[in-house]
Parts: structure tokens; sequence; C-alpha cells
């Protein structure tokens, strides 16, 4: 039981972090350049067939390299020659072009790999249980393994770089006040354009991790999408801590919703309150956990915005 | 000082008897020309999309509000709709079937109550992004209760089985014709409404609220009930909407409430115009003619969409709407025959641009999808083998002489139209009034 247990909460925690390697990058261009970018998850889809193809063509290993740095490249034209054109809009107009964006993206993925999944594998090195865990009797992947080690891996190299490094010095300040920057002589949109594309390439990253241990599909995008957007709500818009403990939280209830088959008939019987079949609220009343999974986290974005509409860690009013 | 001008409130004038009476009659007479069985199909969806675009419009364009999930109000309203045509049928309801989009709009705007007052307690992007989420929640239950949403096949119905319109037996909305007029009644009754709401004072104030929702409140006005009440309301249009697709389909599942739905009501909107009240009108006429004209063609029409959309976000915001009235504001001024030369020009290479593109996407979807049919494809009619290399030479050819023309024109056409507008400009502060 114990080991069952410990071993959702390692899937959940894996998938956490994975959701945390998007919500970072998501969390950082929002902040940034208050532009909300929907292409963000088509980016992480995008990032996973391009691994896909590096993979076929040179290894897993160089694709780890490679796709991440092609996202940067497509981040920086993105932003370059496309949202900066659009900026002068406002905001709206910003965020529908990343709506159109990710449209366009999704639609040319399968126009080039077409509209089924791509067979897009775990590295031989890497499959198989982790060996250690086994012995304790907890079945885990080594790909699991790898992949909370790169989300971990890029978290520390994150906070180094926003913390220790002149340019994270010059993004934090720039993430409030933009104009006294600029006047200090700093080249504030060469800034967003660096933080764009670093965004797209954790995007990237992720896709490059996500893609082999998840299905590398077309509607990958879309079903990570709104997951990522409620984990930053429920965060706190623009703010990293809150986005990783919101991260957390979702990962470890989709792990461990999925497999529990609690549901209210069943406690209230538990609780010597049978109900009768021919209630009316007896169907409703008679799901599992495992069958309202899909809409827990979005059952947790409501709480959150009826109880604490700032997020977990917000800061900012709207 | 400025003399105060008075303003006289004549909501019935006679330009807007003009304006409304030519649009029914429109309606009213499209049939007489269009009448194959398709064109009536892409009216009546056209109809349907253009209450649900403007319902759209009330809150992106009038309130400010960016909404990822209104096809949840539509959508519910759609299975209420078609709950109540099967109740109909089995003769435990006495309604008829042409007021079923009224049951239908007010189990939308039922919704809009509950959804608007979590949604709406924020503005801006939280609102988009808590609204995707709201439609995630609401498409995810959908499958997950099979009894009311039917699953993943949805539910069906039979719109004839009410008791006929007006006593006269053979007014049954089983032909296509019947639906349209239908569809198309609904659809003037809406677009007025929603257009005279504009005028009332929650209209006014939903403006003032998306404009500067701080001087808003400083007068007294609380903006989380203006959004809610405009969400509310803009939910039972769109439940109308939803209630004439269940009409018109005989059909309603999951896919009613999705996200794609919500997407695409967004680009209609966007597309024509959201600062415009007629602007979703004109957005809803093409993106129907995209999503049920193109699709018949190529199977890449979402690409297609998806480029005109992002072209027109980052060239011209207003939509199609502010493109006619800023030519039409050239034409009044007379200097529309100067633009003529760039205009063909442009227009003839980006054309060209795009006869390009669009070969070089049909080429390589033919070759990544329809494999199984051997390596040839017919574009425009004319046979193309996938294998040789002709066609992929001639594409990215005709694309790359139309891109290099094309930047070359463009910069022309800009010079040209800044001018003239400038010129429209100076000439309009030297000469008020």
């Amino acid at each position: 039981m114990l080991e069952a247990t410990l071993s959702q909460a390692l899937y959940g925690v894996s998938y956490g972090l994975l959701l945390f390697m998007l919500a970072a990058g998501l969390t950082l261009i929002f902040s940034m350049m208050g532009v909300l970018n929907f292409a963000h998850a088509s980016f992480y889809m995008l990032g996973a067939y391009i691994a896909y193809q590096f993979s076929t063509w040179f290894g897993f290993w160089i694709a780890l390299g490679a796709a991440p740095l092609m996202l940067f490249i497509l981040g920086v034209l993105v932003e370059r020659w496309g949202l900066r054109r659009v900026h002068k809009w406002g905001h709206v107009p910003e965020l529908l072009f990343t709506f159109g964006l990710s449209y366009i993206i999704v639609e040319l993925a399968q126009v080039i790999w077409g509209r089924a999944a791509v067979p897009y594998r775990v590295p031989s090195e890497l499959d198989g249980p982790v060996a250690w865990l086994q012995a304790l009797g907890i079945t885990f992947p080594q790909y699991r393994m790898f992949m909370m080690a790169v989300a971990v891996g890029m978290l520390v190299a994150i906070w180094l770089l926003l913390t220790r490094t002149r340019i994270g010095l010059v993004i934090q300040a720039a993430l409030t006040h933009p104009q006294q920057v600029e006047a200090l002589g700093h080249n504030v949109p060469r800034v967003f354009m660096l933080v764009f594309g670093g965004g797209s390439a954790l995007a990237g990253l992720a896709g490059v991790v996500g893609g082999n241990a998840f299905v590398t599909e077309p509607a990958m995008a879309g079903t990570v999408g709104a997951i990522v957007f409620v984990v930053i709500v429920v965060g706190g818009m623009g703010s990293l801590a809150g986005a990783f403990i919101a991260a957390l939280l979702i990962g470890l209830l989709e792990s461990f919703g999925k497999v529990s088959d609690l549901s209210v008939v069943k406690l209230l019987a538990s609780l010597g309150m049978p109900l009768a079949p021919d209630s009316t609220l007896y169907p409703v009343l008679t799901l599992t956990l495992s069958q309202v999974a899909p809409v827990l986290p979005y059952l947790v974005l409501v709480l959150i915005l009826i109880v604490r509409p700032k997020g977990l860690l917000g800061t900012r009013e709207d | 000082m400025a003399e105060l001008r008075v303003i006289t409130f004549r909501p019935l004038n006679f330009g807007r008897w003009v304006i409304w009476g030519f649009t029914a009659l429109l309606f009213a007479l499209l049939p007489a020309f269009f009448s194959k069985g398709f064109a009536l199909t892409l009216m009546s969806q056209m109809g349907i999309m253009i209450v649900f675009a403007l319902s759209y419009n009330m809150l992106l364009g009038q309130s400010g509000m960016l909404s990822f999930g209104h096809a949840v109000y539509s959508g519910l309203g759609a299975f209420f709709a078609m709950h109540a045509m099967n109740r109909i049928a089995a003769g435990s309801l006495d309604w008829p079937i042409s007021l079923l989009p009224l049951i239908a709009g007010l189990a939308g705007g039922f919704f809009g109550v509950i959804f608007g007052y979590l949604t709406t307690r924020k503005a801006g992007t939280p609102f988009a992004m808590i609204t995707l989420g709201i439609g995630e929640m609401v498409f995810a239950a959908s499958l997950m209760f099979p009894g009311f949403f039917g699953g993943e096949g949805g539910i069906t119905g039979n719109r004839t089985a009410g008791p006929p319109l007006f006593g006269i037996s053979s007014l049954t909305f089983g032909p296509q014709l019947q639906v349209y007029y239908l569809i198309a009644v609904w659809c003037v009754a809406c677009m007025v409404a929603m257009f005279a709401l504009t005028h009332t004072p929650l209209g006014r104030i939903a403006n003032a609220v998306r404009d500067n929702p701080e001087r808003a409140e400083f007068i007294g006005y609380n903006t989380q009930r203006v959004r809610w009440l405009m969400l509310i309301l803009s939910s039972f249009f769109a439940g109308i909407a939803g209630g004439l697709t269940a009409i018109n389909f005989e059909i309603v599942s999951a896919e009613n409430v999705s996200a794609v739905r919500s997407g695409g009501v967004l680009l209609a909107a966007f597309i024509g115009g959201a600062s415009f009240f007629f602007g979703p009108i004109l957005g809803a006429i093409v993106f129907v003619f995209f999503s049920v004209a193109l699709s018949e063609y190529t199977k890449a029409w979402q690409l297609y969409l998806g480029v005109f959309f992002v072209t027109l976000v980052m060239f011209a915001p207003g939509g199609l709407a502010s493109l006619l009235l800023m030519n039409l504001r050239v034409m009044k001024f007379g200097k529309f025959k100067r633009l003529r030369d760039p205009y063909v020009g442009v227009l003839l290479t980006a054309l060209t641009a795009a006869l390009g593109t669009v070969m070089l996407i049909e080429l390589t979807y033919h070759v990544t999808l329809d494999t199984g049919q051997g390596p040839v494809t017919r574009l425009f009619g004319i046979p193309m083998d996938t294998g040789a290399p002709g066609p992929w030479v001639l594409a990215a050819f005709v694309l790359l002489c139309g891109a290099l023309a094309f930047e070359y024109y463009r910069r022309h056409f800009a010079e040209c139209w800044s001018e003239i507008q400038i010129e429209i400009e100076d000439w309009i502060r030297d000469n008020p009034t």
C-alpha cells in the first residue's frame, strides 16, 4: 500500500515538474511582456516533434539539445517579426496573435508529420524501471526520474540566471520598471526578445522530455495547454514560486485522482448512510474520483477563484 | 467655447428603418437567388453564426472581455433545446418548435448567471484564462454524464415532430428552406435586439467599463456587476444561436461546447471587426465560408483560416469592417483614384504569393496524408505528380516571385496609403464640424 502510494506520488511529482517547465516559460513571458502566450503549448508540441525528428536522425541526446535551440530561434523570430509589430495595437491583439499562431503551428505540424501520433520513444539507455527503487518495491520508470532531473536542473539554472547574473538582474528590473531600465541604456526590446526566445526554449525542452513520456500527437498542445493556464492562474499570475506549487498540486491531484475509486455514494455508505440507487442525484454521486479526474484541475481553479482570487502566491489584483 | 450640442433621442429614425428593412428584405429574398441545397445549408449556418458572433461581440467589442469559452453557453443551450425537442416529440411538453431557441436562450442565460459570477470577477487576461478553464471543465464534464449529454455520439432529435406552425400542415420545418426562414426570422430579431441593447444605458456603461473601469467605478458603477449583466445577456443570445443549431442539425454533441467552437466564434468576431456593431456579421459570413465551403475543397482549411486571421491581426486589427470603412473614407474624399494602381499591384502579387503557398501546402498535405492514393494529386483541376520535382519547383518559384514582388508593391502601397490618410486627417482637423 505504502509502495503504491509512493509510486503514485512520484508519478504526480514528475508530471507536476513537467507542468512547471511549461508554466515557468509562460509566467516569465507574461510577467515581463504582459502577453499571455497562447502558442506556448504549441511550442511544447513542436519541441516534441522536432525532438522526434532529430532523434531518428542523430539520436536522443542530440535532440535534447537541438530542439530547445530550434525553439529558441523560432521564439526570437516570432517576437521580432510578429509580436513586436502587433505590440502597438495593445494587449488583446497580442494575445490573439499568439492564439492564431497556435492554430497555424498545430496545422503545420499536421502537414509535416501527419495527423496520427509519431513513434517518438524513450532512449534505450533510460528504458526500464529504476533499480534501487525496484529493490524497495516501488516500480518507477527511469525516464520519469530523468524527466524530474531535467526539470529540477532547469529550475536551478533559471534561478541562478535570474539572481546571480547581470542579464538576470536586467530582466528582473525590466519586469517592473522597463522605462527606467531603458533610460539606463539597456536595450529592453532585445531583453524581451531573449526572454520570449528563452521561454519558448523551455517549452521546447518540456516537449523533448514530455513527448516520449506521453504521446507525441497534434492534440498534445490542446490537452496540456488548458492545464498550464490553470497552473498559472492558481499559482497567481506572474509568480514563479506560485506556479511551482500549483504545478505540483495539479500533478499530484491528477496522479492520485486517476487511480482512486472513491465516490460520494461510497463515502456515505462507509458512514452508515447507504443511498438508494433510484434517488435523484444518484448518477452524479456514484461517479468515482477517477471518472471526474479530468475536471479536477478546473474545479481547483474555480475554488481558488472563489476563495483567493489573486491565486496562491499572486500579488496582482487583475 | 464650443457650443453645446443638443442630442435628441430618436431610436426609430428613418435611416434605421431603411437599413433594417433592407436587411430583412435581403434575408427574405436570398433563397430566390440561391436555392440550391448547398447554398441553403451555407446560408442557414451563416444566420446562426451571425447571432453567435454578435452575442460574442457583446463581450469582446462592447465590454472588452476576451472570452475563450463562449461555446459553453450556446452548446448548453443547444442541449436543452434538444431535450425539449424530444419532449415535444414524446408529447410531454406543449411548446412550438419555432420557439425552441427561446428555451435554449433561457438555458444559456441561466448558465451565464452561474459561470458569469465566477468569470467576471476578473477582467483582462485572467478573464480570458478563466473562461478557457470553465470551457474545458464543461467539455470534460459533458463526456462524464452520458445521460444528459449523450456521450461521444451526442443526442439526436426530430424537428418535424412538433405541431405545424400556425396550424398550416405543410409548415413542419422538414424542408431546409423552412428552417432557413426560421433562422432568418430569429437572426433578424436578434440582430435588432442586440443593436438596440448597444443604445441602452447598460450598453453605454459597458463601453465605459471597457475603456476605463476605474473611472466607471468612480462615477458609482460596480464594474463587476456590469460585466456580469452583459455576460448574462450575451449568453442568452448565444443560447438562441445554440437552439437554432439544434433545429438545423438535429444533433448536438460534446463538440458543441468544445474549445474548437469557442475559438471559432472568436475568430469570426475578430475577423469581421470587434469595434463595429456590424463587424461580426461580416466575420460570421467569412468564417462559415471558410469552415463549410472551403473545407469541401481542402483539408488544410484551418491552416488557411489561421494564416488569414494572423495576417488581419498584424496588419488590420480592426478587422474587415475597419478595412471597409477606411476605404470608404478614402472614396468619400475622392482620393481613391491614387490608390487604384497600388491596389492592383498589391492584390495581384499577393494573389501570386498565395497561389504558391497554397500549392506548396496542398502538395505537402498530399504526401503526408493521402499517400495511399498514389503520388498524383489534382490542384485546381490540373494533375500534379508529387513524386517528381517539377510541381515543387514550380510552386516554390511562384511563391518566391510573388513574395518578392509583393514586398516591393507593399512598400509602395503603404507609402501612398499613409500619405492619403495624413491628408484626410489634416483636412478634418482644419475643417471642424
